[in-house]
């Protein structure tokens, strides 16, 4: 009983990092239409960004995670204005073809300035070891993880449920040509958006060091994963990639606890068999148009 | 004039061979004899651009964008290696064909879930498959060797009669033989009422349907075909390297294709093969230039392609050639500049 809490528990600590690193290509993927296979790219930037303040330059973690954000929003923002705007009327295929060439470029770019081992960010003593919680022992880090990408996630919901920003990009999405006639800026909130998801991505990267592992060949491992939790969630709200990533976190985590010779093989074969079932992910309306 | 007739008449015309196409092929029988020093890479060069055939055949006919084409080069790769280590069927002619048949099977029971769903599902679905074979033959390292690898190949002379030799000259006339065969197949069927009926499916798909065009069964066909092309291309890899490992599933196998592709132009067969060598003579620059790093300029071409437009960049690159042949020939450049592949 308490390996299946753990094993929970681990799994909920896995699956809302994995939303907070997809949930900006919800956005792209989902609802601006845009197949962005370099996001693992941002989140990588984000990682190094942090491990380089932390282990380098002495910055407390905690200080050195929005810095991480920030880092990967400003580059956003940058390749958004510079190449990706002119993207997005391109077919899938041109889409593809430029996301996996900055792939790339950022895996041997990253190699060439901070080599190809793995690297670990130095956490604050406060963060390591368990608590323990009615026998059931729970790590600090991942109850952290839990506690911010929480809060993370009702702050999005809020955000786009409830603000004015939350329904022009509603509107933006669903039409461009009515949203702009009504007077919304569409490019920028969707450059806006898109440098937002960006940076949520680097958060996630700095936050994933310590449980995903940190390399250059991040962008390429983790990009089936971020995919899966777009598609196989759809695109309707946030709710679908989120519970889409909870699903994943938890059936990645049992997998290797339960049946170790498998692999990664169950989480493809599901992702497979869902697609299959409903093109359109489990949750909600089209993930493609 | 019946319609059937006007068929017959249009694919007739667009069959006939050039004269340039003959000096294409002439020339890549020459490479033998410039370059007799460069037998590995040329074979390579003639793996890939069989590999990329693969791809044009159903990217550039009928317009399916794959993300795991691997897939099927995997399974060939692994099958001849099997096949041969196991001295099942040592004869590499015999065994090339099984393992294009192997790779066959897996592309006819995939196919149904890729003909499923739009592009996005499509990459999601061809991508998926790749990761679980990869997946799987990490599961069975006991036969597949695992990260090492297909340890101690040997291969019998072909047809009994050539035995493969250090310099790889054997290997290069082998796989050129091989890619020749099998790019006449592709021609003859492109140029058949069944490749054109394809070329409809990939401009719309539904108006295909509307005039009588089993949209799903032709792209079944010409999935499974391509499956049995790549299983060809893997199987040759093993055979002239002796070498198997599990990154012949690598999702970068499948992005270099890509490349490959889109650097030659799809839709008109010349593409992939061209790209083939414009590939890998950059890989081989920018690797004299970064070792190591290579990745980073091929990824930077990839985006500079991209956005500079695929379309533009082929009417720059075949300006010279076709002005040369539209005033030696005075008539309509055979190097067509190849149409946009909306997907």
């Amino acid at each position: 009983m308490t390996t299946l809490f753990t094993i929970l528990f681990d799994g909920v600590a896995y699956g809302m990092l994995l939303f907070v690193l997809a949930c900006g290509l919800a956005v792209t993927l989902g609802l601006m239409n845009f197949v962005n296979l370099a996001h693992g790219a941002f989140a990588m930037t984000g990682g190094y960004v942090c491990a380089v303040l932390v282990n380098q330059s002495g910055w407390p973690f905690f200080a050195a995670l929005p810095l991480a954000f920030v880092s990967s929003a400003l580059i956003g923002v940058v390749l958004e204005r510079a190449l990706y705007r002119h993207l997005y009327a391109r077919s899938h295929l041109d889409q593809v073809l430029f996301s996996v060439g900055l792939v790339f470029m950022s895996v041997a770019a990253v190699d060439y300035v901070m080599g190809s081992s793995r690297i670990f960010i130095k956490l604050p003593a406060a963060l390591e070891g368990q608590i323990d919680f009615f026998g059931v022992g729970i790590g600090r880090y991942r109850l952290m993880i839990i506690v911010i990408c929480g809060l993370l996630t009702a702050g999005l919901q809020l955000v786009l449920a409830r603000t004015r920003f939350g329904s022009r990009l509603r509107a933006a999405v669903d039409d461009p040509r009515a949203a702009s006639g009504l007077g919304i800026n569409v490019p920028q909130v969707f450059a806006f958006t898109f440098a937002f998801g960006c940076g949520l991505a680097g958060l996630g990267g700095a936050l994933s060091a310590e449980i995903l592992g940190l390399d250059p060949y991040f962008p390429l491992k983790f990009m089936i994963y971020f995919l899966i939790v777009v598609t196989v969630g759809g695109s309707s709200s946030i709710t679908g990639p989120f519970l889409a990533s909870l699903l994943l976190g938890v059936g990645d985590v049992a997998g290797k606890y339960y049946v170790p010779k498998m692999g990664p093989f169950v989480i493809y074969t599901i992702m497979i068999v869902i697609l299959i079932w409903r093109p359109n992910g489990l949750f909600g309306r089209t993930a493609a148009r | 004039m019946t319609a059937q007739a006007d068929v017959g008449r249009y694919a007739r015309q667009h069959a006939r061979w050039h004269w340039s196409e003959i000096a294409f092929w002439v020339l890549a029988l020459c490479c033998a004899f410039l370059f007799p020093s460069r037998f590995l890479i040329m074979s390579d060069i003639v793996r890939l651009a069989l590999f990329a055939l693969s791809l044009d055949l159903i990217l550039g006919y009928a317009g399916i964008v794959s993300l795991g084409h691997a897939a099927f080069f995997g399974v060939g790769a692994y099958c001849a290696g099997l096949l041969a280590l196991h001295g099942i069927v040592t004869e590499p002619v015999v065994a090339l064909v099984m393992a294009g048949l192997a790779a066959m099977v897996v592309g006819f029971l995939t196919s149904f879930l890729v003909i499923r769903g739009v592009d996005l599902t499509r990459l999601m679905v061809t991508l998926g498959i790749a990761l679980l074979l990869e997946a799987l033959a990490e599961r069975f390292s006991n036969i597949t060797g695992g990260t090492d690898g297909l340890q101690g190949i040997e291969m019998a002379p072909i047809l009994g009669l050539f035995a493969f030799d250090m310099f790889g000259k054997v290997g290069f006339f082998y796989s050129l033989a091989v890619l020749f065969a099998l790019f006449l197949l592709a021609r003859r069927i492109v140029h058949s009422p069944f490749g054109l009926s394809l070329r409809a499916i990939k401009n719309n798909p539904l108006r295909a349907a509307a005039v009588g065009v089993p949209v799903n069964r032709r792209l079944i066909a010409v999935y499974t075909l391509a499956a049995f092309y790549a299983g060809i291309a893997g199987a040759l890899f093993t055979q002239t390297t002796a070498l198997a490992s599990l990154d012949v599933f690598a999702f970068e196998r499948s992005a270099d294709l890509m490349l490959v592709l889109v650097i030659g132009g799809s839709g008109y067969l010349y593409g992939g093969l061209i790209g083939a060598v414009v590939f890998r003579m950059l890989q081989e620059f920018f690797s004299n230039l970064t070792p190591q790093y290579w990745q980073f300029w091929i990824g930077l071409v990839l985006v500079v392609i991209v956005l500079v437009g695929r379309a533009r960049m082929h009417r720059w690159a075949l300006w010279a050639p076709n002005l040369i042949i539209g005033l030696l020939s005075g008539r309509k450049a055979i190097v067509a500049v190849p149409e946009s592949d909306a997907s």
